[in-house]
């Protein structure tokens, strides 16, 4: 196939605007009358209100309304995305340390911050659980209230749910080596530089809402419910958001705001502090108990995992973030028998969410840790233990899923000789490998709108969230190659549900695949309507004639379609347009109710250096190779894959949540809590993909952007610990924990 | 104030930050906010040529300075070549810490015409980015110290 537009690294779509600083953000709207607005929180993990005075608030000048859960409809309304647990505002019981009692709403921020000062709250302070280990003690109080989830036979512990996965009957006795460990996965938050934020405004009879939302569709669904109103009448505005990594998934304050906009009549904003984001959202985090069988020659007999995710006071979708982190925890290994008992805890902590690689790097943290730990035991290499396990093309390495569908050990070769696996190392020096897999979306369903205008020109509507990954490039390389437009004369048309056909959503690495083949049927639509009206034009047959990227072919001659265009729309003009469906529909009877749509499988190599006297680490050399199917713009997944690996970097060097003995998190914000500057890069890094056009997206497209974060962290740490001599179980990898485990040494 | 070549004349509150001026008073959006504390780069303009967290600046500080923001960066519309090197090397995702690194990167090189690789890294180690990783905005810099196009 000779492809023009697909391929190329073409500059991002919208590109400009963010180089010029005209790119409008939420933050960056102003809606004439619009109010402002500050959330009111106590310095508390958990407690229970006993009152709120608001009178000294209310009298500051500029103060419009303060709002608490008395001034809500009652019962308060509660959402979220697995189930309504969430109140809208703190019900009579602050749950996590930042969950808002009371929200102030004044003309100009100055004032409504001076007012949330006077908010004053009486309460009693909790105790509070916020270790996997609190959570699970029987004296430590229910975190959701029983009522929620009515004969749920867990609902009297703090276990919102199990899962059981696996095959097979685990035999020890077929085992010539055990390997058996706990390792633990911090609690980050996504940190997007862009901090949420929102405006909520009476829409006539309806309601609009700006949000930093990653799925628009579902906040809209969310927000009619909790209204009574018909989804025609929520208009939700998506701008491009400012970062997202999951955590801008799903509805946060938008609710409060627009209670708040429908009683003063008036559009109202909140923009979160970055300290506020960290209260928002943040990752699972994971204790990992796993023991893994192997043979003398370093073949996997079993894996046995029992993985402690720690999700936070309210659900939001944390519970699918366990499931289907844990699901394909074996890894991307022919394993005879498997067994996984993962659960979602609820604790005192500030609700856990989705976050780039949802779930995965959690348990892909312990997995690889153990095949280390046996290749060293074993005395075989650890490139070579990888190889003797890893699931073939069309193996079906979970045997009710999607066959392996990709040559996965190719990239794991191409890593390894970038690395240069066997050339002798610098002294000091030490190298890591791992791999890492994950499975795209298991449903999916994105429409889109191509409209090839009279003057050849294509505006395409669809409702993907291009949130920095660059999904309106792909959208108009996709359209430009198969209508035969230049790049430039697309426009890509997202973010407000009033306009823009439904799509689910925006994750899972879903939207080159989903939304881009969308696109491409959409165009083909047009491929078909352009026959229709060329064969009326010409007399002929219409199988005479076939399009095919960007080409008309007629008996005679062969054509670009921007040529034919006007003479197919004929006196009156007009446009012809596409309309694009993709569904993967849902399985009764899988146990994630649907399998996958692919898998992004990813291998990571790492060379480090360490620093024994301080204990820190330096990446001498990074190697990330993802298996991609077809890069349909090479630029773009390059930036993906070394943005994913900084990332895992954060959560392997860096990156965690500190609490106090009382839960209340005492890192908040940029001073305390540390990610990857320019100065804590890799020395050297590569970044490569396979390419076997073997996806079912776009011309052979796989998903990918979270791939090359899975195996950062097992990576690292084998090379440390090869370094030090001893093994670490418990990221960060920070200087002070690598200082320790080098002096319990001597 | 003088702000990138247009004269504002304007009363503010004492407590009002530099920042807020330019998004809330004057609607220069392009400086953003995300920390808030100094930390993240977001809000970098170049005050008097240098460049100032404008977060950390009272308003009244710059009464009679120099501003320059991402807004000016561009000339009539023809991008800078630090604009464009940002733009043809993937520098840009999500875009919201990208007037603050286009800043520090426009001061760096009006300090430093031809910096090394390391003196990129240490001139962008303040301004914070979570999708890309800083390779492409250390290359896009770097480019554009090579071709000796340096801004300002």
């Amino acid at each position: 196939m000779n492809l023009q537009a697909v391929g190329t690294s073409q500059y991002r779509g919208g590109g400009f605007e963010r180089v010029t600083g005209q790119q409008k953000y939420v933050a960056d709207i102003k809606l004439p009358g619009m109010l402002e607005s500050k959330l009111v929180t106590i310095d508390c993990a958990h407690a229970k209100i006993l009152s709120i005075d608001t009178t000294e608030a209310k009298k500051v000048p500029g103060v419009r309304l303060v709002m608490t859960a008395a001034d809500l409809p009652q019962p308060v309304p509660r959402f979220g995305p697995q189930i309504a647990d969430r109140p809208v505002l703190a019900d009579g019981e602050v749950k996590f340390h930042g969950e808002p009692v009371a929200l102030v709403v004044a003309e100009t921020i100055e004032a409504a911050k001076e007012a949330a000062r006077l908010v004053h709250v009486h309460y009693e302070e909790l105790s509070a659980a916020f270790t996997v280990a609190m959570a699970l003690d029987p004296a430590t109080p229910l975190v959701m209230d029983p009522s929620l989830r009515p004969n749920d036979p867990l609902a009297r512990t703090n276990i919102f749910n199990e899962y059981h996965f696996g095959w097979g009957e685990i035999d020890e006795s077929q085992a010539d080596l055990v390997v058996e460990n706990t390792y633990s996965f911090p609690m980050v938050t996504q940190f997007s530089i862009e901090p949420h934020a929102f405006i909520a405004a009476p829409d006539k009879d309806g309601i609009a809402v700006w949000s930093t939302i990653q799925h628009p569709y579902w906040l809209q669904k969310i927000l009619a419910n909790l209204l009574g109103l018909p989804l025609s009448k929520v208009r939700v505005y998506a701008p491009d958001p400012g970062g997202g990594f999951g955590g801008k998934q799903h509805t946060k304050y938008e609710p409060v705001l627009v209670f708040a906009a429908l009683k003063l009549g008036c559009p109202v904003r909140l923009v979160l502090t970055l300290e506020e984001t960290f209260q928002a959202v943040r990752r699972t985090s994971c204790e990992t108990y796993i023991r893994t069988g192997f043979t003398h020659d370093g073949k996997l007999v079993f894996q046995d995992i029992r993985a402690n995710y720690l999700v936070g006071a309210y659900v939001d979708i944390a519970d699918r973030v366990v499931a289907k982190g844990s699901y394909a925890g074996s890894g991307p290994y022919n394993v005879p028998t498997v067994r996984i008992l993962s659960r979602s805890i609820l604790s005192h902590t500030p609700p856990a969410t989705a976050f780039r690689g949802f779930g995965n790097p959690e348990v892909n943290w312990a997995v690889e840790s153990n095949m280390d730990e046996a290749a060293r035991l074993l005395g075989i290499d650890k490139l070579e233990i990888r190889l003797r396990n890893l699931a073939k093309k069309g193996d079906k390495f979970i045997p009710y899923d999607k066959p392996a569908d990709g040559d996965w050990r190719e990239a794991v070769l191409k890593a390894a000789d970038l690395i240069g696996w066997n050339k002798p190392l610098p002294p000091s020096h030490h190298r890591g490998i791992s791999v890492g897999m994950k499975l795209g979306p298991t449903t999916g369903l994105s429409y889109s709108l191509v409209r090839l205008l009279g003057d050849g020109s294509v505006i395409i509507s669809c409702g993907t969230s291009d949130m920095g990954q660059g999904a309106r490039t792909v959208f108009a390389q996709i359209a430009a190659e198969e209508l035969g437009i230049p790049y430039e004369k697309v426009t890509v048309v997202m973010g407000d549900t009033a306009t823009v056909p439904y799509d689910q959503q925006t994750s899972a690495s879903r939207s080159t695949v989903l939304m881009g083949n969308s696109v491409l049927k959409a165009c083909h639509a047009i491929h078909a309507q352009l026959k229709t009206r060329l064969a009326n034009v010409y007399q002929i047959d219409e199988s005479k004639i076939s399009v095919e990227h960007g080409k008309v072919i007629l008996p005679d001659r062969e054509s670009p379609i921007s040529d034919l265009i006007r003479i197919a729309l004929g006196k009156l003009g007009g446009e012809l347009i596409g309309v694009g469906e993709e569904r993967k529909d849902a399985e009764k009877d899988h146990p994630l109710g649907g399998s996958a749509c692919f898998y992004e499988f990813n291998c990571t190599a790492v060379e480090t250096e360490v620093d024994k006297d301080t204990g820190d680490i330096t990446i001498t050399r990074y190697v990330t190779v993802s298996d991609v199917g077809k890069s349909i713009n090479p630029l773009q997944v390059r930036m993906q894959d070394e943005g994913a690996a900084v990332q895992g970097l954060g959560h392997t060097l860096m990156e965690h949540y500190i609490f106090d003995e009382k839960g209340r998190i005492r890192n908040l914000g940029a001073g305390d809590y540390r990610i990857l500057t320019s100065m804590d890069l890799p020395k050297e890094f590569y970044s490569e993909t396979i390419e076997n056009a073997d996806g079912p997206g776009p011309y052979g497209a796989k998903g990918m952007s979270e791939g090359a974060l899975l195996c950062v962290s097992s990576a690292v740490a084998s090379a440390v610990s090869e370094a030090i001599g001893t093994t670490i179980k418990d990221l960060p990898l920070t200087p002070e924990r690598v200082w320790k485990a080098i002096q319990m040494q001597k | 104030m003088n702000i990138n070549n247009q004269h504002y004349k304007l009363e503010v509150s004492s407590s009002k930050r530099l920042l807020d001026v330019l998004r809330e008073d004057l609607n220069l959006t392009a400086t953003k906010e995300c920390c808030g504390i100094g930390e993240c780069g977001a809000c970098t303009v170049l005050v008097n040529g240098k460049a100032v967290l404008s977060c950390l600046m009272l308003a009244a500080e710059a009464d009679g300075a120099e501003i320059f923001t991402a807004e000016g960066l561009a000339d009539n519309g023809q991008l800078s070549a630090l604009q464009k090197a940002f733009l043809e090397k993937g520098a840009v995702q999500c875009g919201f810490c990208i007037p603050g690194q286009l800043i520090a990167a426009t001061y760096l090189l009006a300090q430093n015409p031809h910096p090394t690789r390391e003196e990129v890294e240490e001139g962008i180690a303040g301004n914070l980015c979570r999708c890309g990783g800083y390779e492409r905005i250390i290359e896009a810099i770097l480019s554009v110290a090579e071709k000796g196009e340096e801004q300002q």
